[in-house]
């Protein structure tokens, strides 16, 4: 049940989202990210959807593994749109108890689960289309002034790419612990709250262990193998801009541009 | 005077203070080529002897030289870590990046080797372990004897003159083993690198030029495996068990034969029992005759 989690995880791929600077990338999301929470209207949030939708087309993602990432946050997206719900102002529709649900709350609620959707979805198009090498590479590489400040950008950028390798592993960890803690009869899937909560403890402690033995492991095996925290590293795969990343990034600013015109309709 | 890449001189080790010596004056050459086994009871001090080969541990008495240079010198440390590599039991815990390709170029990267020799020898490490087809796949999707392969070629990557490798096997299936054993004879083939396996399987020491059997952190065995493996009785007491070759042998003699007991492989074995019994045939005892 845990193996379709998809978060942060990567589709090796050759389109030209693929292909694309780490570094634009990040722009980009940041540029669409910004360009999110200066949508005001139905127009601004059309133009979000369909930019979202080309990019996909682009990086050749299907809208349905999107989607299916999203699983996980289903909650929260449902939590947002009924709370935003009672949250508008101006003529009651409809009056249940204290809460009042207007035309207005319908337009913030819908806004809102947009934006969530949209803003998750953007995030995941850049991590399935870009390696997490590449991606902490890129980060790094944006970051880089920030050394000046005695910002550990580069130790930074090396936990945030083992954070990612490790992802998996965990999850698949995870599973056969729970697998194994089934066998003896644990219950994780229905029952009251509390008696789910109270079956998570023996999940939760191997999985605590077994993951300091592994950092322990792991930084080991780093260290035989040269690294030095704060280190000059070389890279194999040298970041380069080229004419498509500049191109994709006139695109950012367009974007941006048409949300902010669009604010005054 | 053999020429050493790793000299220990009366190496003692101890994880705290107080506590007992986990190693307990061990001096010992590694000769520069040669394919060196060692065994030893779970907490014989095997994995920490291992850790101070390239300086992850340091001796707490005594020293160790690898190439002539002090583990202990800082100065001299990344040459050594480059000199010694280092592959462990469990390949999860070992592999950094989730592209293989990236994993294997991390140690040249760290060693601030130019992109296009880091490409080089990053191709070149993964054709060496058989695994260059697999460059582009995501590590936690591969087998247990992939991953480890990959880990080799990690190590592979830094062109080390030596390979240490602590229980590399221990936690594969049959065919995972037997995959990294041909990678690890491959590499004794051609450059003739220097190979120090930690292993629990006796066979997979047949081929070493030299056994060393550690016990309570000292060396209790050092020969070849044709002198060290007959002594039975001995590697019984030190909580290991002979070959089944050697073992079938022993119990043999036990039962009133007198073979010699250096059969290691399973056709030395029965060449050694067709002899004996060969003989019996030509005696004149009862029943002797065997089709
Ligand atoms: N990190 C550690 N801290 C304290 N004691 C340890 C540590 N690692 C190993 N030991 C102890 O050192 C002894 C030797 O362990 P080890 O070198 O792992 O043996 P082997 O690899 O032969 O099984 C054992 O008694 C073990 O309990
Ligand atoms: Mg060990």
């Amino acid at each position: 049940m845990l193996k379709n989690i998809t978060l942060g995880q990567y589709f090796p791929g050759d389109s030209v989202v693929h292909r694309l600077d780490p570094r634009t990338k990040l722009l980009w999301l940041a540029g669409y990210i910004t360009a999110l929470f200066l949508a005001n209207n139905a127009w601004a949030y059309a133009l979000m959807l369909a930019v979202l939708i080309g990019e996909s087309a682009a990086a050749s993602i299907r809208p349905k593994t999107l989607l299916s990432g999203m699983k996980p946050l289903m909650f929260i997206v449902v939590f947002t749109a009924v709370v935003n719900l009672f949250y508008g102002t101006g003529e009651p529709l409809l009056k249940i108890w204290v809460f009042t649900v207007t035309a207005d709350g319908i337009r913030r609620s819908v806004f809102m689960v947009l934006r969530i959707l949209l803003l998750v979805c953007g995030a995941f198009l850049l991590t399935y289309t870009t390696s997490p090498l590449a991606l902490t590479d890129g980060l790094e590489r944006l970051l880089g002034p920030l050394k000046k400040l005695r910002v550990p950008v580069s130790e930074l950028a090396m936990m945030m790419s083992i954070a990612l390798r490790f992802i998996p592993t965990l999850i698949e960890e995870t599973d056969k612990i729970m697998n194994a803690q089934r066998s003896r009869g644990a219950n994780f899937d229905t029952g009251k709250l509390t008696e789910r909560a109270k079956a998570l403890v023996p999940l939760l402690v191997p999985l605590f262990v077994g993951s300091f033995r592994r950092a322990d492991e792991l930084a080991t095996a780093m260290e035989c193998r040269c690294y030095v925290p704060g280190g000059n590293r070389t890279r194999m795969k040298v970041l380069k801009f080229a004419r498509r990343d500049v191109l994709a990034l006139a695109l950012c600013a367009a974007m941006l541009a048409a949300v902010v015109l669009l604010r005054r309709v | 005077m053999t020429d050493a890449i790793i000299k220990t001189e009366n190496l003692r080790f101890a994880y705290d203070a107080e506590s007992r010596n986990v190693l307990d004056g061990i001096d010992l050459e590694i000769a520069r080529g040669s394919f060196v086994a060692i065994l030893g009871h779970n907490g014989s001090g095997k994995s920490t002897l291992a850790k101070t080969f390239n300086g992850i541990l340091l001796p707490t008495e005594g020293r160790v030289l690898v190439n002539g240079s002090d583990t202990a010198d800082p100065e001299k440390l990344i040459d050594v870590r480059r000199t010694v590599g280092m592959v462990f039991q469990n390949p999860d815990n070992q592999i950094v990046a989730s592209v293989v390709e990236d994993d294997v170029a991390f140690a040249p990267e760290n060693l601030g080797v130019a992109p296009a020799e880091i490409r080089a020898r990053v191709d070149n490490a993964l054709r060496r372990v058989g695994m260059y087809d697999f460059r582009l796949h995501a590590p936690h999707l591969l087998s247990g004897g992939q991953k480890q392969r990959v880990a080799i070629a990690g190590v592979l990557a830094m062109e080390p003159e030596c390979i240490v490798m602590d229980e590399p096997t221990a936690m594969l299936d049959p065919i995972g083993r037997r995959e990294v054993l041909e990678a690890v004879r491959s590499l004794r083939r051609g450059r003739g690198m220097t190979v120090v396996l930690i292993t629990h399987h006796m066979e997979e020491c047949v081929y070493a030029d030299r056994l060393i059997v550690m016990s309570e952190g000292k060396i209790a065995m050092d020969g070849t495996p044709k002198e060290v493996f007959p002594r039975v009785e001995e590697l019984l007491s030190l909580g290991l068990a002979a070959p089944e070759t050697v073992a079938l042998l022993h119990s043999l003699n036990a039962r009133g034969f007198a073979l010699p007991l250096d059969a290691l492989s399973v056709n030395e074995c029965a060449d050694v029992i067709a002899k004996a019994l060969g003989r019996r045939e030509g005696s004149s005892l009862p029943g002797g005759k065997i089709q």
